[in-house]
């Protein structure tokens, strides 16, 4: 499953390492998560569900969707897509016996709807008492996530208090490039990401991006993520905390955890929010059946390690994100047996899907997946036409012969650090979901805090890294820096901006926009 | 915007196309399928010859067929992988294309023949290609083609 040679990315794999897969050893390289390297092996079970035992697997391959939580040397519930190899890791899936693989009790999925119609809990063992009182014992057992662990840990733990003018959570392109405009002008910048690496998602982006030359269009986002990065490592007055994750603000203090070891609090006089998204799903049936994945996670998966997903794929959702997909899909010898488009036209940009259906692979638009088939893994699919009232067409249902299915229905604003600090929130669909009333220059209506990216609104990167610009220069001339050449800048970032989005995919945003704006405008 | 509903153009939704003189005169010359408006300009960017349109970001491009050397450096550039140089000499017909694919292409490979549907209609053979580590990995290559497929042929697989 493992590419030797693609197009567009040079895989440089780490030694050779074994890890442990429910004791069987499993090859490595360092550098993969347990789930990329357990991919790789063909494990596609990860774990069952805790109350029906249907089985689990990879899914987002960011961190996000607790579908690939797995015991790692003797700790439960730990998310593999995010933890390292390392050479003689013990890893065991949970919530089944003996294994996720063969667990006998994936037969209450069979059963319970049976046994156990809804509400019957309410009435069911409840006399007599000892009854009662056993199999709450049993059930205690079946339930909840994993096993304790049953040593105390050994872990050191420090604490580490820093100051800071801008604190930038997230270092994908909109923190990036948040923070290299923060800096640029003198302003001393924190930047915290969760990854061991920075450029959040562009690190999986083969494709050339599009907008203008000035905002490095014609270049792939790998290598866009790169150019930001160095810019960023020109200044001094950055210091970069990968491997953190931020878990609160507290007023003007970030809190984040740095390496699962150290406690780092950062007393910020501006915060920078710019922690993404998350990928949706669909409803349909079987959606949960492993195989069914969120099209960044392939992405990821393909591009970042340079595993192959499967054989054929199924796409469903043709906006940019499932167009661009099929292409690398393509560009990594996986077939695409079709996309799927609930709306009657193609949502993502007519070159990307022209680029798609010249190399064959059909475009079904007001067509919708009805179900994934396949007992532990997907093993194909249906697919049906809607009508105007997007119900199912009788008998226009068909098979697809596919063993995944990608997932490509959008994103939604990964907000929870919003909330915490208090912001104003709005849901706008046409930002994808609830995000942050906000100044033109991105400041939400908590004084001092910027958003940035996709957490304001779903977009794409080239606007990430516009919007990251506008509030990492704002964020430094309202802490004095600068001057008058800030001021030009800014006026020139918002203009920029504004031109990107003048056209028709531009609409829609701007549109959604106009409906979150705060209206104690701070003008400078 | 019936495109939209296909993920292709038919006829006549094409844009202009070059006239024949210019199509079979000394230089080759581009042709832009690229008519809905997104907010992309790097093509316009890269042309040294005032070619190629745009009044602003997100207005689709337009070619003057007279303007255009056919120098390819908008071929080179364009993310959309929607730019065709076409040419015909001596009665046989060129296409000039971006490939992104495993295995690289060479002068004289055989290949098969794609429309914009991805229906197979003929082989071709490679008559030039730019080495893909020349232009970041998109591999620009000729094919010739019958004259008659040159707006037809869009897209090249070896195999």
């Amino acid at each position: 499953m493992r590419l030797e040679s693609h197009p567009i990315v040079d895989f440089k794999r780490g030694k050779e390492v074994t890890i442990y897969f429910n004791g069987q050893p499993v090859k490595a390289y360092e550098g993969e998560t347990i789930a990329a390297a357990l991919y790789a092996a063909g494990v596609r079970v990860f774990s069952r569900s805790f109350r029906f035992h249907r089985p689990r697997g990879f899914f987002c391959a960011i961190g996000k969707c607790s579908q690939c939580m797995m015991e790692v040397d003797g700790v439960p519930n730990i998310r593999t897509c995010k933890v390292y190899v390392r050479d003689g890791m013990q890893i065991r899936t949970q919530n089944a016996k003996p294994d996720a693989e063969n667990d006998y009790f994936a037969i209450i999925d069979k059963l319970i709807d049976r046994f156990f119609p809804h509400g019957s809990h309410y009435k069911k063992f409840n006399s007599p008492r000892l009854l009662r009182e056993f199999m709450t014992k049993q059930m205690r057992k079946m339930a909840g996530f994993g096993n304790v662990p049953r040593n105390v840990p050994d872990v050191n733990t420090e604490y580490e208090v820093m100051e800071a003018d801008v604190a930038v959570i997230g270092g994908g392109p909109g923190g990036l490039s948040a923070a290299i405009h923060a800096a640029k002008y003198g302003a001393k910048v924190v930047l915290l990401d969760e990854n061991n690496y920075l450029g959040g998602q562009l690190i999986k982006q083969t494709h050339r991006f599009f907008g203008s030359g000035r905002h490095k269009a014609g270049t792939r986002g790998i290598r866009i993520a790169e150019i930001l990065e160095e810019e960023l490592m020109q200044y001094d007055n950055v210091d970069i905390r990968k491997e953190t994750k931020v878990f609160g603000i507290y007023g003007m203090d970030v809190a984040g955890v740095q390496n699962n070891s150290k406690l780092l609090r950062v007393k910020a006089r501006k915060i920078v929010i710019a922690t993404g998204a998350y990928e949706r799903t669909l409803i349909f049936e079987n959606n949960d059946l492993p195989g069914v994945y969120g099209a960044g996670g392939v992405q990821t998966l393909m591009n970042v390690f340079g595993i192959k997903p499967g054989n054929k794929g199924l796409i469903v959702g043709s906006g940019n994100v499932g167009l661009i997909l099929t292409y690398q899909l393509l560009q990594a010898g996986v077939d695409v047996a079709a996309i799927v488009e609930a709306m009657p036209r193609i949502g993502g940009y007519f070159v990307h899907a022209a680029k798609v259906r010249r190399l064959g692979v059909p475009i079904y638009t007001r067509h919708t997946i009805v179900k994934a088939f396949g007992e532990k893994k997907v093993e194909g699919a249906v697919i049906a036409q809607l009508d105007e009232r997007w119900n199912v067409v009788e008998g226009s249902e068909r098979e697809i012969e596919c063993d995944f299915i990608c997932v490509a229905v959008g994103l939604s604003p990964a907000h929870e650090l919003l909330y915490h600090v208090g912001a104003e929130m709005k849901f706008v669909p046409e930002l994808g979901g609830m995000v942050p009333l906000r100044t033109r220059f991105n400041e939400t209506s908590v004084k001092g805090v910027y958003v940035a990216g996709d957490v304001a609104g779903i977009e794409e990167a080239t606007a990430a890294i516009m919007e990251g610009r506008i509030a990492g220069i704002h964020s430094a001339i309202t802490l004095g820096y600068g001057g008058d050449e800030a001021k030009k800048e800014l006026d020139e970032a918002v203009k920029d901006l504004e031109e990107f989005r003048a056209g028709p995919f531009g609409e829609r945003i701007v549109c959604g926009l106009e409906k979150c704006v705060l209206e104690s405008e701070v003008m400078l | 915007m019936k495109y939209l509903e296909r993920g292709y153009l038919e006829k006549d939704e094409l844009p202009s196309l070059p006239p024949a003189e210019r199509i079979e005169s000394k230089k080759p010359v581009v042709y832009i399928e690229c008519p809905q408006p997104i907010p992309c300009s790097p093509c316009y960017e890269s042309c040294r010859f005032d070619a190629i349109k745009m009044d602003n970001i997100n207005d689709p491009p337009e070619v003057d067929y007279e303007k255009c050397t056919g120098c390819m450096a908008c071929l080179r550039v364009c993310p959309g992988l929607a730019i065709f140089l076409v040419h015909i000499k001596d009665g046989k017909g060129y296409v000039t294309l971006q490939y992104e694919f495993l295995p690289w292409l060479e002068k004289g490979d055989k290949v098969r023949l794609y429309n914009r549907k991805g229906d197979h209609i003929g082989e071709g053979v490679i008559t030039w290609a730019l080495k893909p580590e020349r232009n970041d990995r998109t591999q620009l290559v000729t094919v010739e083609v019958d004259k008659d497929l040159i707006f037809e042929v869009r897209a090249v697989r070896k195999g």
